[in-house]
């Protein structure tokens, strides 16, 4: 631990980690009123189109999701136990499961690509020509797009997070025990996989629990 | 740490602590940033009032006979996109907020000095897109961006004025939570909550309401982007849409946004009132509940914008209650300024009218508010000119007064110099003239029925106005002034000591202006507002 | 500078009671000014700096009894204000017998208006005094909203969905009517006339106007020619619910909700009949939003309106 890593305006190392963390938390928050404005739409529109939200639900392709929903908690165990590593000075462990992580949501990402363009071929783009003729399903699908692109903003934003720590620390993984940045971006990843939680049953479950 | 057998030099002044572009634009001085946000929100101030200048030449005559339907419309909707978002909310919290919550609270600089520049990259990448839109073209959508007007019929640059706005809400994020941070972690010790001045007990609440409105705006702008470009049907009716739930999403935070003007505004007031009444404020721990109540209630009022929306009847009569439960703080803060005064001993410094001024507009404009907040009443005003003079005279004359209350008041601390008395006071006198003939006349024909965001109208109201133009000119002389003695000063003023005002608070502690980390000694940490009007032989007059 | 005034004629019973409202409202907030003006201006004078009064500071039991006073009184202000003019007068008046209802259509830059018996008219509304009246009002594009300062009366009208607004002119006379609700380009243009007028002038105006087809008379047609009856007559093979009588009745729908079969339910079903599945009925009908326009859907919903409980017969 040295002075290295305090930066203007603090006194001590603990109070910069503190606020670090803190200042994170509050800002999670605001990353939360962010979806909860997409969430409260998505609740008005369910109980005005509830047939339509059900069927269009159906359309979701649950394979990927799920795969989705897999990766998206294994990594978030991973960046988990490289904290904890870091703090016990298992730098190297760390490091490599930050790398891990890393390609977990990099996977994340490709496999949501390829889910996007089955969904385009499937003409699930809401539009001219949408697949499903049910009422509120074109909204379904808006909500779909809306909620998902940007919550994988929110994960490439983690994964330039997670990048900037493996860059930073490829040649002193102690940098990951004294620098406050792997405690933020943990938080940050945490969310970004908390509100995946919250996605997959508003838009792969939905319609799936009675057939 | 330093050798007491030498005097050292002292430090530079933030001004000149450094002097080439580059020390100004790659800055984390947190004064520094306060400067770049001021600047900036001025070039906006004057592009917002140019626009309404346009829109008073219009109105003195009944004919649409100066400009044409759409640049009439075009030129209230900057007149709104411009101040709210690029003047009145940053307004206050990025400018004397960045300069003087560290300093208030003994900190060296904001608790993360890179994210504050960041903040303002964002405004200015906000800003950005809004000359965007001002070089294709404009925008007709009115501030309040409704659907499905904004997403299916205008054909102006609704794209880059929501993407303005978008981008700039970010920034008001960051700054909240930079403020909240450094509010939890940089007291100086001994440096309590309740020892906190108000003005950083109200920059405290302005940044709860930042962090937890802003981002519902920025998603409801995202959904309009989306369904205006990408055509996916959200608010739209025909295709199952409800636009009603845009209004809410909306109201949800532009009500708030509101408090993001005023309490900051609040937090000048009582800084100003007590230093030149020379008393402790009364009911400090009131003032803060009161602080802490409007912003928290704020959040549940939303829907008193919408009594004629077609909303449910019973929603009005609960968003009323609420209402009305929200002047209850309000009323409470101008009650404790006014008995502030009460065996004090006052000056009248040109802060201390410009806090005269806040006081006695904000006053009108709270008591306006409780005409709509009566649903039976709001429905015969609410489009007309009635709303229109009240929240002007909320965010006009109770935040706009504040800011250049603050702005006198802080000024010596800002640049070191005393800014010019006579010309100060004049100004102060001449904005809250002008205001009032402006906006007062608006109440009026308001009730009489003339309608918000008409470019032609019946000739029964000409008359007000013509009152309300006449004001207008007042006003923009009035706005005008600062500038130049302002900028006079900043040049040829008198030199300012640390603590001109003989004013109690940890900022006056500091040299003027301070230097780069703030304090040369630790500063003295002591009740709030400990002023004593018997003191009154140390308080300096101007000249 | 012609017809410059300081009043509004109050030409509805509403408007007597907001003007009521209105009128205490300003006196509680003048008089709260009042008190507080007088306070700043004696304060400012007695305790300027250099004057000889008294500057001790006050007892600190004193200042916490204030502070908790004035609290608990701009509470119970704020209450009175609020039972006395919101707690009876937020709901819409209930409906009167030989109520007129109209139907107004908005549009950029326009109100077309539709009288029971088919006479219309632009930018102009017609009524009698003395007689209440409901306003059954849609928008074909962006949101308007009807406003009459002298009734003071202000409703906003929104595209797909219906609102509507009950009054009783007291007055007779021309009062302007605004579209409140930023339109787009000629928003300022989107203005008429409401003409109250006695009964008997308004039924001689009436009988003067060009009478086309009545509401209920062009629903009727609309339905025959969009086939409606095909499936919902009651002779037709296909499953569809009977339509007689239905307007007012509850209906259960498939999701198990209850639903009263309003005015909004039927323009629901027929723009969107999807959304609120009938029990015991497949979701078959196809919408017609596309087909009909926002006054034919009035009109099929004014016929629907009209038919009696046995059939779809009225022949």
């Amino acid at each position: 631990m040295s002075d290295a890593f305090l930066r203007k305006p603090f006194e001590n190392l603990e109070r910069q980690h503190m606020a670090v963390s803190f200042g994170m938390w509050v800002f999670l928050v605001s990353e939360i009123l962010l979806f909860g404005g997409l969430f409260a739409g998505y609740s008005v529109y369910r109980g005005l189109y509830t047939q339509g939200f059900l069927a269009a639900g159906r359309e979701t392709d649950i394979v990927y999701g799920t795969i989705n929903t897999a990766i998206l908690m294994t990594s978030s165990l991973t960046v988990a136990v490289a904290g904890r590593a870091a703090r016990a000075q298992f730098g190297r462990m760390a490091w490599r499961l930050l790398i891990v992580t890393f390609l977990l949501g990099l996977s994340f990402l490709a496999l949501k690509g390829f889910e996007y363009r089955e969904d385009i071929e499937k003409h699930l783009v809401p539009g001219a020509g949408f697949a499903l003729a049910q009422p509120g399903a074109q909204i379904f699908f808006s909500y779909y797009w809306v909620m998902t692109s940007v919550h994988a903003i929110h994960v490439t934003c983690g994964l330039i997070g997670l990048l900037r720590l493996i860059i930073a620390s490829r040649r002193n993984f102690a940098w990951l025990a004294g620098s406050a940045s792997e405690d933020a971006t943990a938080l940050y990843w945490h969310l970004v996989d908390l509100i995946w939680i919250v996605l997959y049953p508003l838009l792969y479950l939905v319609g799936r629990s009675h057939g | 740490m330093t050798d007491t057998t030498f005097v050292p030099q002292p430090p530079l002044d933030y001004l000149h602590d450094g002097s080439t572009l580059r020390s100004w634009l790659l800055t984390t001085d947190h004064k520094r940033i306060a400067v770049l946000f001021s600047l900036s929100i001025t070039f906006f101030f004057f592009i917002g009032a140019v626009a309404i200048s346009v829109v008073r030449l219009e109105l003195l005559t009944p004919a649409g006979d100066l400009v044409s339907d759409d640049t009439y419309n075009k030129m209230f909707t900057i007149h709104g996109i411009v101040m709210v978002w690029f003047f009145l909310i940053p307004s206050i919290p990025a400018t004397f907020g960045n300069f003087l919550l560290p300093l208030m609270i003994g900190a060296k600089d904001l608790a993360f000095p890179r994210i504050n520049l960041l903040s303002w990259y964002l405004y200015v990448g906000g800003a950005a897109f809004t000359v965007l839109t001002l070089i294709l073209g404009g925008v007709d959508t009115g501030w309040t961006f409704y659907t499905p007007y904004s997403t299916m019929f205008s054909n102006t640059a609704v794209l880059p004025a929501a993407m303005g706005v978008f981008v700039v809400g970010f920034s008001s994020v960051l700054t909240g939570v930079n403020f909240i941070a450094t509010t939890h972690m940089l007291r100086a010790p001994g440096m309590t909550w309740f020892r906190l001045p108000l003005f950083v007990w109200a920059m405290y609440a302005t940044s709860m309401v930042m962090v937890l409105a802003t981002p519902v705006l920025a998603m409801t702008l995202l959904l309009i982007i989306a369904e205006r470009w990408l055509d996916l049907p959200i608010f739209d009716a025909s295709r199952g849409g409800d636009p009603l739930l845009f209004q809410h999403l909306f109201w949800f935070y532009s009500h708030p946004a509101v408090y993001i003007m005023i309490l900051p505004a609040m937090g000048v007031a009582s800084e100003i009132i007590a230093c030149f009444a020379r008393r402790k404020l009364f009911g400090y721990s009131f003032m803060v509940y009161a602080l802490v109540a409007i912003a928290v209630i704020g959040f549940f009022v939303w829907g008193h914008h919408m009594f004629v929306s077609g909303q449910s009847p019973y929603a009005n009569v609960v968003f009323s209650f609420l209402s009305f439960m929200v002047a209850v703080p309000s009323a409470i803060k101008v009650f404790n300024w006014t008995a502030t005064l009460y065996r004090g001993s006052i000056s009248f410094d040109a802060p201390m009218l410009y806090a005269f001024g806040f006081l006695g507009l904000f006053t009108i404009g709270g008591l306006t508010g409780l005409f709509l907040a009566t649903v039976p009443i709001d429905i015969h005003v609410t489009d007309t000119y009635f709303v229109v003079a009240h929240f002007h005279y909320i965010m006009v004359g109770g935040s706009v007064s504040a800011f250049f209350g603050g702005m006198h008041f802080w000024w010596p601390k800002i640049t070191g110099k005393l800014y010019p008395e006579l010309w100060a006071r004049a100004a102060a006198i001449a904005m809250f003239i002008g205001f009032n003939l402006t906006f007062f006349p608006q109440f009026v024909m308001g009730y009489l029925g003339m309608p918000r965001r008409y470019h032609v109208y019946p000739p029964e109201f000409q008359v007000y106005h013509v009152l309300s133009t006449a004001g207008a000119a007042v006003l923009g002389v009035a706005y005008f002034m600062p500038l130049f003695y302002l900028i006079w000063s900043f040049r040829h003023g008198a030199r300012a000591g640390a603590n001109p005002w003989h004013a109690k608070g940890l900022e006056w502690q500091a040299p003027s202006p301070p230097p780069h980390e703030n304090f040369i000694t630790p500063p003295m940490i002591e009740r709030p507002y400990d002023y004593r009007p018997e003191d009154v032989a140390t308080a300096r007059d101007m000249p | 500078m012609s017809g410059f005034r300081l009043t509004l004629p109050e030409a509805s019973r509403n408007a007597q009671s907001v003007d009521i409202a209105f009128a205490a409202v300003f006196a509680i907030a003048a008089a709260i000014f009042l008190i507080l003006f007088v306070l700043l201006v004696v304060f400012a004078v007695r305790y300027r700096r250099g004057a000889p009064a008294a500057h001790a500071p006050l007892p600190k039991f004193l200042s916490r009894e204030i502070e908790i006073g004035w609290t608990v009184a701009t509470t119970f202000l704020a209450i009175f204000i609020f039972w006395w003019f919101v707690g009876g007068h937020g709901l819409p008046p209930r409906n009167a017998p030989g109520q007129i209802e109209i139907h107004v259509v908005a549009k950029q830059w326009m109100w077309k208006v539709q009288h029971p018996d088919g006479a219309r008219e632009i930018d102009a509304l017609h009524i009698p005094v003395g007689t209440q009246i409901r306003l059954v009002m849609t928008s074909q594009d962006v949101i308007h909203s009807f406003y009459v300062p002298a009734f003071r009366l202000k409703q906003d009208v929104l595209p797909v969905r219906s609102t509507e607004l009950v009054f009783t002119p007291t007055e007779t006379g021309t009062f302007h009517l605004f579209c409140a609700e930023y339109c787009g380009t000629q928003h300022s243009h989107m203005t008429g006339e409401v003409v109250v007028m006695t009964p008997a002038d308004y039924a001689a105006w009436l009988r003067r106007q060009p009478h086309g087809d009545t509401l209920v008379h062009e629903g009727e047609a609309l339905f025959d020619k969009f086939g409606c009856g095909a499936c919902h007559s009651p002779e037709s093979q296909v499953h569809a619910p009977k339509l007689g009588g239905l307007f007012g009745s509850t209906v259960a729908l498939q999701d198990g909700r209850q639903v009263k079969a309003d005015e909004a339910y039927l323009k629901k079903s027929i723009t969107d009949p999807r959304a609120d599945i009938v029990a015991g009925y497949a979701p078959i009908m196809p919408s017609y939003g596309q087909y009909a326009d926002g006054e034919d859907v009035e009109a099929i919903v004014a016929y629907l309106k009209s038919l009696p409980k046995e059939g779809t017969d009225r022949d």
